[in-house]
Order: structure tokens, then sequence, then C-alpha cells
């Protein structure tokens, strides 16, 4: 059998050692009439015959090219070469949680220094060594901004503009402590879901960027909530942090942010990066992990898990979350990532993405029948309303292969017609320009027969 | 394994290094609100480095881990199992690692099938009716089991219950899903024979009983000898019995927790069945449940019609815990594992893990004495030899000079000074022998030169770490000194 070094002779001979004539007698404390129960599955594949099988699978999908104007929560950003080639070391990928730091030191170093690199990116103090997601890092967040007020607090106030994904996980996690969600029934400016803030409000959440693309000025906004009393939460996209101001110095006391665009690839919506950072005075209510700088007995310097003492492990029911394992390699990939664009590629990256994105809503905005909202300037995203249903629009883009956005009604009852337009640096301008002909195409075509009826 | 730490990032960054370059602006530019953008004064503290220097950076880190390539790594509780670099050609393909999640259903049907198959896969080796695969990990998987409970107890009208069981030997995220959910938890001790204490248990068993959480087999490595009547005695009080999957490899083919009356139970799909740990994530836990509690799990998964796959939320669904479908690739990967094992190889997985376990026990039971004298199952808790002033935790770090990863030490907390071995069925007879022999040795150093073993380890990059220190004065950043 594949990955068994055993041979028929070990076997033999292990179990001569034990006393056993078969394998079968180790189990003989599982209740008999359950015991080796007929699996049904199919028999074995060989390797090849595995990757075989596999690849007609992938062939079925339609993966994203520099034709995917795909957004929404994941994007399609460059990887460099030296991210798989490096996070793909088995050193990395088969070790465990560090917990002996003697021999985990390339894991934990590493993890320090993607903490280092977040902080610097967010302008946060502190950053946990990963969370699941972006989605349960903004759920967490809500807790653990309950959990700051003693539980005394316990409505959060949540942005329309934050991922509907984030809202779903976000409630889905305060339901159990009978905590209220609002303030994302309308589309509302921050500036109006800070003045919802009151005494019984643990924490405002807002995203930068958010959902729709908009780029809202923060400034000012922490100002409000905190009067209130309350914890600001933004949630970031990090590749707008290498061009737009940091939330730290916008006042923010807990970031949150997907962190899939710091070389992680979409893969269908997993694994990414929950990334999780706060202000200092927060630091004990932080859920999971924390690698920490310390010395070792002769002096030198080394890196250990550390702050243990808020983790299920050591307090098991009184901990702060229940999260054990994490996004390690994320976290890996990102630290790589962003050492290897150092803060002018990443100004790069993102100067690309607004300007692309905004040539992109132009061209279309000049298309008939197409409408873009220019009122709050965009990053890399926009919504587009189209002369018909988003649905079918994309639908008719898909047999040239282009992947047209979004339909916000997936999201949003009422908005058949708006589709969420994402441009990267992987769409070059010969591509938006197919994508533009495309559009006006598919439009025209239907222009006429809606005329036709 | 090397034998120093390269510097931080930080510390070789040298202004006007760069790694990567990108084309020139090829649309006209427009004009970025510059009340939005950061000034100067916050210019991004990045470092700046050589593409080579970032390569001799993250190789030369790497080199100083332990891991299954390299090491055996027999941390009980975790099955550090062979990763098969199948799986990650396969999660590399560009079919499926550049796909999009919101890429249309029609165009996503590769994706959506392996998914549809896992779901099936997972439902069959473990008797459940259905499955999500939504939980990122074990943790996950609990937290989605335990709203679950809740729900099923809320639609029926049933506040009433409001505490969940759990045995003193469980994993501490146990405990801690308990209160996220909202729920109160109470310990029950274990027995003589390291089985839950049946008396105990059915002591607690009143109608506040929400349910019991149970890991089988338990962490001291034993198959709970009374399950049946255990799980009888929760749904006699009307509660659920959800199932800590983390020990799945032991019994694959051996027999189903779906069948024993295990109502929901998660799956670590980083363990059984072998997606790379990555140092700490990312994982995989989908949960498995019978038939009564299909309406509440967590949403959306995969249906089949004919041959066309779509997503469907279930109708009570306690809601989505994360974004998109669940950590694909590792979903991909544990798909794979499975495809090429089939019945058998699954069969052939708990044997040679269980069979492996048994004979480390034997070879080294009589230094280090185990407690529980039972067959084990995957993963056996042994304790320290007698000898003054030697712990656990020395050696542990005695084992790394050897060059063997340690097992989990100090866990699970009711035995003092625990050492737990999984060695899993990857690991041959002679790795095994190798190891026992060095644990023996170990034990003669602890007697005779016992500052051998509590001095250990010195043949890493760094000795003994101040975990003190750490917590005391915490570091968790690089700052410049500027
Ligand atoms: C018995 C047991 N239960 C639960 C967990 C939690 O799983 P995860 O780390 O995937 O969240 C673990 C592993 O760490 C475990 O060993």
């Amino acid at each position: 059998m594949a990955y068994i070094s055993n041979t028929p002779d070990d076997v033999r001979v292990m179990l001569d050692a034990l006393g056993l004539k078969s394998c079968d007698q180790l189990f003989a404390d599982v209740p008999e009439r359950h015991r080796f129960p007929k699996i049904d599955l199919k028999p074995e594949l060989s390797e090849m015959e595995a990757l075989a099988v596999l690849s007609e699978h992938a062939d079925r999908n339609t993966p994203a090219s520099s034709l995917s104007f795909l957004g929404g929560g994941a994007w399609n950003h460059f990887i460099p070469s030296v991210v798989d080639a490096l996070a793909s070391r088995g050193e990395f990928t088969t070790s465990y949680t560090p917990y002996q730091a003697e021999v985990s030191q390339g894991t934990l170093q590493a993890l320090f220094e993607y903490q280092s690199l977040i902080a610097e990116l967010t302008g946060m103090d502190v950053v946990n060594a990963s969370h699941y997601d972006g989605a349960t890092a903004v759920a967490e967040a809500a807790l653990m901004s309950v959990h700051a007020s003693r539980d005394a607090r316990k409505k959060v106030v949540l942005s329309r503009g934050v991922h509907p994904y984030c809202r779903s996980v976000t409630r889905a996690y305060l339901d159990a402590m009978d905590a209220i969600v609002t303030g994302d029934d309308l589309d509302r400016t921050p500036g109006e879901l800070a003045a919802q803030c009151d005494t019984q409000t643990a924490c405002l959440v807002v995203q930068f960027p958010d959902f729709f693309g908009r780029t809202f000025d923060l400034d000012g906004l922490a100002e409000t909530v905190h009067a209130a009393g309350a914890l600001l939460v933004v949630h970031v996209d990090p590749i707008a942090l290498g061009l737009y101001k940091d939330p730290g110095s916008l006042g923010a006391d807990i970031v949150t942010g997907e962190g899939q665009p710091l070389g992680i690839p979409v893969s269908f919506g997993g694994p990414y990066l929950g990334i999780f950072a706060c202000r200092t005075p927060l630091i004990r209510r932080m859920p999971g992990r924390l690698a920490g700088e310390t010395l070792d007995s002769n002096g030198r310097r080394g890196f250990v898990l550390t702050l243990n003492t808020r983790e299920q492990h050591i307090r098991r029911e009184k901990a702060t979350s229940n999260i054990c394992t994490n996004q390690g390699l994320m976290a890996l990939r990102a630290a790589i990532y962003l050492s290897a664009m150092g803060p002018t590629g990443l100004r790069e990256v993102a100067e690309l993405c607004y300007h692309r994105a905004n040539y992109a809503a132009h061209q279309i905005a000049g298309l008939p029948g197409f409408t873009v909202d220019f009122t709050t300037p965009f990053f890399k995203e926009f919504v587009v309303t189209c002369p018909i249903e988003a649905e079918s629009l994309v639908e008719g883009l898909l047999p040239d292969r282009i992947l047209a956005g979004v339909p916000l009604s997936r999201f949003e009852p009422g908005r058949a017609n708006d589709l969420l337009v994402s441009v990267t640096e992987m769409n070059p301008k010969t591509s938006i320009d197919t994508f533009i002909e495309a559009l006006s195409r598919v439009a025209s075509v239907n222009g006429k027969e809606q005329g036709a009826r | 394994m090397r034998q120093s730490l390269p510097p931080l990032l930080w510390e070789t960054s040298r202004p006007g290094k760069r790694a990567t370059w990108f084309s020139e602006c090829d649309v006209p530019k427009t004009e970025i609100p510059s009340g939005l953008v950061r000034d100067d004064a916050a210019h991004l503290n990045l470092p700046e480095l050589s593409e080579l220097d970032v390569v001799r950076h993250f190789t030369q880190l790497s080199q100083t881990n332990y891991a299954i390539d390299t090491t055996f790594y027999p941390l009980g509780s975790c099955t550090m199992k062979y990763n098969p670099k199948l799986n990650e050609a396969v999660a590399g393909m560009r079919g499926f690692a550049a796909h999009h999640p919101l890429a249309p259903v029609a165009a996503s049907q590769g994706s959506l099938a392996v998914l549809h198959e896992l779901q099936e896969q997972i439902k069959e080796i473990a008797g459940f009716a259905a499955a999500s695969l939504q939980p990122a990990a074990g943790a996950q998987g609990e937290l989605a089991g335990v709203l679950m409970i809740r729900a099923y107890h809320r639609d029926r009208g049933d506040k009433k219950k409001t505490r969940i069981l759990i045995p003193d030997s469980a994993h501490g995220t146990n405990p801690a899903t308990v209160t996220m959910s909202g729920f109160t938890a109470v310990e029950i001790p274990s027995d003589r024979e390291g089985n839950v204490d049946l008396e105990a248990l059915r002591r607690e068993c009143d109608d506040t009983v929400a349910g019991l959480m149970i890991t089988n087999p338990n962490t001291l490595g034993l198959f709970e000898s009374r399950i049946e009547e255990v799980i009888s005695a929760v749904h006699d009080c009307g509660g659920l019995v959800y199932g800590d999957g983390a020990n799945m490899n032991a019994i694959l083919g051996v027999v189903r927790p779906g069948d024993l009356g295990i109502d929901l139970m998660h799956f670590n799909l980083h363990k059984t069945f072998s997606t790379p740990h990555g140092g700490g994530g990312p994982g995989a836990g989908p949960v498995g449940v019978g038939e009564k509690l299909k309406p509440f799990l967590p949403g959306p998964i995969v249906e089949r019609t004919g041959d066309v796959f779509s997503f469907h939320t279930p109708e009570k669904t306690i809601g989505r815990l994360k974004a998109f479908h669940g950590n694909f690739g590792m979903l991909l990967r544990a798909f794979t594992y499975i495809l090429v094992h089939g019945p058998e190889g699954l069969r052939a997985i708990a044997d040679n893990a269980v069979l492996n376990a048994n004979y480390l026990k034997k070879l080294i039971e009589e230094t280090y004495p185990v407690r529980y004298r039972r067959p084990c199952m995957h993963e056996f808790v042994a304790t320290p030899p007698d000898a003054d002033g030697v712990h656990t935790m020395d050696i542990a770090k005695r084992l790394l000079d050897y060059g063997f990863h340690a097992p989990t030490v100090y866990f699970p907390l009711i035995v003092k000074e625990a050492l737990m071995i999984e060695p899993t069925e990857s690991e041959g007879r002679e790795t095994l022998e190798q190891f026992a022999e060095a644990l023996l040795q170990i034990a003669r150093e602890a007697s005779e030169t016992p500052e051998t073993v509590t001095s250990a380890p010195v043949t890493t990059p760094v000795s003994r770490l101040d975990e003190v220190r750490a917590a005391r004065q915490p570091v968790l950043r690089y700052r410049s000194r500027s």
C-alpha cells in the first residue's frame, strides 16, 4: 500500500512481539456488532490514475486569466515565483504548530516577521499569527469587542459595506452571545453609522475599501466612535494599504483583513489568511497565537509562542477563543510576498490597480446603456449598472472565457442589473479593451432583442 | 540542521533594493484623492531586499525546522503522517488553484464535483447522513457542531438545556467551544481503565444536558470500551452526542462513529487525511451529521442533480462560518488521498497506525510506564522513568538532540508528566526501533548523567528558550531603532 513503510514481514515480526495473530485482534475494545463495517467507496487508484481523474475535474473549471474581472472578497493578483518556491519547502509545509521551539525557529521567526510586516502595514501594535480567513477575523473582532466591555455592551454596528459573507459569519458567531448586530439594513456612510453608536455599542465595523469598492474617508470616524465608548474595527484589503493611509493612523482599535491578495491563490475560496491586529491594551483579549522574541540559555535571540494564557490549551473554557490550528502557512506566504514586494512594489501594484480600474470604469460608463456611479472614489472595484440582468451578461461572456464580474443580485436583492467589477495589475489595457468590446456586443445584441419584443 | 538563524528581514534591508518589478502603467492615469493617501511621513517601513536576499532568508529559516519530511515527528493527537507529494501537485493544478470562488456555477463544475464527492466519501467512511465542508479546522468544526446542538434544541422549543458534558481527558478546544457557543462546560472524570466514568456521567445526565462531547479513541489513545452505554445515557436524557474526530485515524474501516450512535462529528482532514500542517495550518474540519441534524448544517453544501452540481443552503442552517466554500485546497488534497486509498487502503492505515503504536509501546513501557495496561489505539501516553529532577520536558528536549521531534508533552492533563506518542502508519519498524533505542538511552543518561538531559538540546540552532521572559516582556514585532 502507498505511503506505508512496513513490509508484510515487518507486520509479522511486530504482531509476534505482541503475541497476536492478526491486526484484527488489536480492536477488541470496539463493539463487535459494529466492527469492520463494509465501506462502500471506489477501489484505490494508482497515482497516475488519480492525476488523470483530477486533471479532468480541473479542466471542467474556467480558471481566472487576464480576462477575469472577478473580485468580491477574493482577487486575482500576481504571485511572484519566489512565493511558491519557498513556501512549498517541506520543512515549512510538513511541520506542526511550533510547540518545540528549538526545532521550529524557522516557522517562529517567519511568524514573528509576518506579525511585524502586518503591524507596519496596518499601523497596529500587535498582530496574531493568523486567523482562518477575513470573515472569521471580523467575527472574532466583534466578539472581542463585546468581551472587552465585559459583556456590558452587546450591540455591534456593522456597515452594509462590509462583505456580506463577513456579515453572515459575524451573525453566526454572535448569535450564541445574544448580541445584536445592526446598521447594515441600509447602505449608510461611515459617518452615519458612527452616529448610531451609543452606550450599548461594543464596536463599529467598517470595511476599507468597502465591498462595493468605495474608499470613504475615515478621518474623524474614530473620535465619534470613541466618544460613545465603543471600539472601531476596520476590515481592510492589505494591497490597498500600499497606497492609502493605514487604519492605525486613523484611530482604529482593531484591524482585520482578508490576506488572500498577499501571495495566496484564489483556489475556489481557501485556504486564505485572516489578518487580525489590535492595539496593545487589547492584547489579553486577543484570539489566536502570538510569536514573540526572547533569549535562549546562551543569550542568543530566539522565538517562542507566547502569552498562551489566553488560549484554549491553557485556559480551556475561559479561553478568549477556541482557535487552535490557524492558517500558518498562509501567513508565511504573506511574509514572503511582502518581503519580495517591499514598499515600492506594493505601492506600484496598488497604483496599477487604481489606474486600471478607473480606466475600465470610464470606458464602461461610455458604453450606451451602462452606468457607473462615480460619487465616491474607488480603489480596484466598482459597481456597473448594466442594461440587462448582470447574471445574463456574465453568462453571455462566458463562451469567450471572460469572467465579467460578480452579479450583486447574489448578495443584494433588488440589484439585478448591478455587476461588481474588479480590475487588478493582472488585467493589462489590452484585456480591459477586449472586455469593453465584449460588453458592448452583448449589450447591443440584448438591446435589439429587447427592442424587438 | 542549520546552526544559526538568519537576521530579521529589516536587519539586511537596504534602500533601493527590490525583488519585483512591474510594467509601466499602460492606461491614462486618474488623480488619486490626496486626503486618502499615505503621506511621506507615513512611509511604509517594509524591508527592501533583492530576490536572492529573500530566497536565502527563507531557505535558511526552513533549515532550522524539524518537519515530517526530515524527521520522525511522533506528536500525539496530531497525526503527523507523511503528506503525499501527489496532493500538492493536484492542489497546484491551474484549473483548481486559479479558480475564483465567485465564478459562475456553470464554470465551476469541476470544483463542485470534488466537493460533492468528498462529502459522499466522508459520510460513507464515518456513517453519517450529510456533511458540510465549511469549517476551517477542527476547532471550527466543533463550533459548528455545538451551534447545531443549540439550534436543534431551540428549534424544539427546549431552552432548558444549558450544559454540555466533557470528559476530563478532552482537548482544550472542546470546553473553549462550549463557552463560545453559549453553554456551560461540565467536566466528567475518567475511570481507572481510562474510560469516561460512566457512573459519574449518569449522575450528571438530566434535562439540562444539551449534549456530550467525546473523543474516541480518547486522548489517552484508548477506545472507550463502553461507548454504547455512554451514548445511550446521554440520549436517554434528551442530549446529543458530539464526536471529536481528531483520532479518526485509528478507526478507519474499523468502526463508523455514526453506527455507534454519535449524532455529529468533525473530521480533522489535516490529521486523518494527511493535508500538510504547514507549521500551524491551514487545516479543514468538516462536520458529518445524522438525519436529525441535517437541516441545521452550516452552508452552503453541494448537491447533485443528474450530472449537474449546485450549492444549497440547508433550511434551518446555523449560518455561514467562513467566506466561500471552506478551505478548498485542503479539501482537494483530502479527496485525492481518499481516492488513492480506497476502502482497503483506509483499513490498512488504521491497522498499521495501531500496530505501530502498540509495538512502540511494547519496546519502551518497561522503562517508560504506561498507566493503562491494555492495548492502545493509534497512540499511547507514557510517563518518564524514575530519575531525580528529570522531567518530561527534559526528555522531550533531549530527543531533539537525537534527531527526533518530541512527542506531545503534558497533555492530556489527567496524566502527570504525560508523554503522548503517536507514530502513525507512515513510519516503518526500523524507525520505531531507533526511536525506542533513543528513549532508552535517554533513560540511562537520566540516571547516570542527568545534566546531559536537563541541559538539552545542544545540537539545535538555539538552546532552551526563556518563555517567562517572552511573556513578561512581550516583544511581538520588530521595531526599527531609528
Ligand atoms: C483531540 C483534539 N480535538 C480537537 C483539536 C483541534 O483541532 P484543530 O487544531 O484542527 O482546530 C485537536 C488538535 O489540535 C485535537 O487533538
